[in-house]
């Protein structure tokens, strides 16, 4: 059934990528099967709309709100689809938490699983062969790359997203934060820090 | 055996790059055209999440090793489009005359709606739990698809044979192993199971660490 001839169509495409790409979008607004306006929407919802803030209001929220936290940790979906953040790519979300005793960071071996509506498009490097294949045997080391350096009384939790659930890593309060209103607090969360590769900042 | 995407535990990859917070969300103009294109022509409906999953995955090795990340989607994308009748291969060889815009095709209005809609992946209907959280389990091994040769499947090499701990259940999901192939989406309970470090590596980092993975009933047998 998987057609495992070398012979793909994709090969009479020209090579170069950039003209592959451009090649197939001329082919499929000829053919009427895509409009190129839709195109520039999609992308504009990328570019500006769905980010890594959209997450970082959740975790505020959740270091602002014992409550919120509480309900986030037990079911993560309705919570976060009440602040519009449900979608593509984030239809079922599991929110893990860090503590002094685990340290959570999340990876897709497979290929490239990410909670879109809270994080957006995955940066380059979640996407590389590299964090793919090492995360789930060295995660200390890779930890290391990102300048992250656990004790060892802290035991790390890689998820490997291998299904539809999308995981999302809420980072323990910094120190120094008490009575910070939410977006001050949303201000320090990085997107880093919420897939596990990174910490939240400190106020300064 | 798997392809060459399955590459978790591997050796040989060198560092990981990290990026700024505030890097582009594309490096080059042409990976956000590729995303587009591949959502945009997605919305047509002629293949599931799955398929998509396995079309990038069945490039030969050769092409998936050297393709850049986005090129691994164009490619795929122009293979399904022929495989599904979309487009014949004499379209891809030269763009034919204009058409009009297909009542198929996703247009510019209906861009937030289907991003926000989704496609969510739990159901209903299907087997009840075999398994509770705290049971141990071991996963098949070898790790094949067992409907189709060579098919698409979510339970990596690294895992297989391995004994784990079911830690939550997040009920009936779409079994990619027979969707990908037009089988049927065939729901499953699907776990969370977590693995010691030890299980997995001859040379854990810490023999607390623990990787998690989503697998579903029929990946597992009770140990």
């Amino acid at each position: 059934m998987p057609h495992d001839d070398d012979d793909h169509p994709h090969a009479l495409l020209p090579p170069d990528p950039a003209l592959r790409v451009k090649a197939l979008e001329t082919i499929l607004v000829r053919k009427g099967l895509v409009d190129p306006a839709a195109l520039d929407e999609i992308i504009d919802t990328y570019e500006n709309r769905i980010g890594p803030r959209n997450g970082a209001r959740v975790v505020a929220r959740a270091w602002a709100d014992p409550e919120f936290k509480a309900a986030l940790l037990a079911d993560a979906t309705p919570l976060i689809a009440d602040l519009g953040f449900y979608g593509r790519q984030g239809e079922h979300v599991v929110v893990v938490e860090n503590t002094p005793a685990q340290h959570n960071m999340v990876v897709c071996t497979l290929c490239s699983c990410y909670p879109w509506p809270l994080l957006g498009i995955p940066p380059g490097w979640y996407k590389s062969d590299a964090y793919r294949a090492r995360a789930v045997r060295e995660p200390r080391k890779v930890l290391a790359e990102f300048g992250v350096t656990l004790p060892p009384e802290t035991s790390v939790r890689v998820w490997d997203s291998t299904a539809e659930v999308r995981y999302l890593v809420l980072p323990m309060r910094p120190g120094g934060t008490e009575g910070m209103g939410e977006d001050d607090l949303a201000a320090l969360v990085t997107r880093d820090s919420m897939i596990g590769t990174g910490l939240p900042g400190v106020p300064s | 055996m798997t392809r060459a995407h399955d590459m978790g535990g591997r050796f040989g990859d060198g560092a990981v790059r990290p990026e700024p917070e505030d890097a582009p969300v594309f490096a080059e103009d042409w990976h956000a055209r590729a995303l587009a294109v591949t959502l945009a022509a997605g919305a047509l409906g002629l293949w599931n999440i799955d398929m998509s999953r396995h079309a990038r995955e069945r490039l030969s090795p050769k092409d998936y090793v050297r393709f850049s990340y986005y090129e691994k989607w164009i490619s795929a994308l122009a293979d399904l489009l022929v495989e599904t009748g979309a487009l014949t291969e004499d379209d891809l060889r030269e763009a034919g005359p204009e058409n009009t815009l297909s009542e198929k095709a996703l247009t510019a209005d209906k861009v937030a709606r289907v991003l926000a809609k989704g496609g969510p992946a739990d159901r209903k209907g299907g087997p009840a739990p075999r398994f509770a959280p705290g049971q141990a389990v071991r996963t098949r091994l070898p790790a094949d698809n067992v409907l189709v040769s060579g098919g698409h499947s979510r339970l990596p090499r690294y895992v297989a044979g391995a004994l784990g701990y079911v830690l939550r259940c997040h009920g009936n999901h779409v079994l990619p192993d027979s969707n990908a192939h037009r089988l049927g989406e065939a729901p499953e309970p699907l776990y969370a199971v977590r693995f010691s470090a030890r299980a997995l590596w001859a040379h854990p980092e810490h023999p607390d660490d623990e990787v998690v993975l989503d697998l579903w009933q029929s990946y597992l047998e009770p140990a």
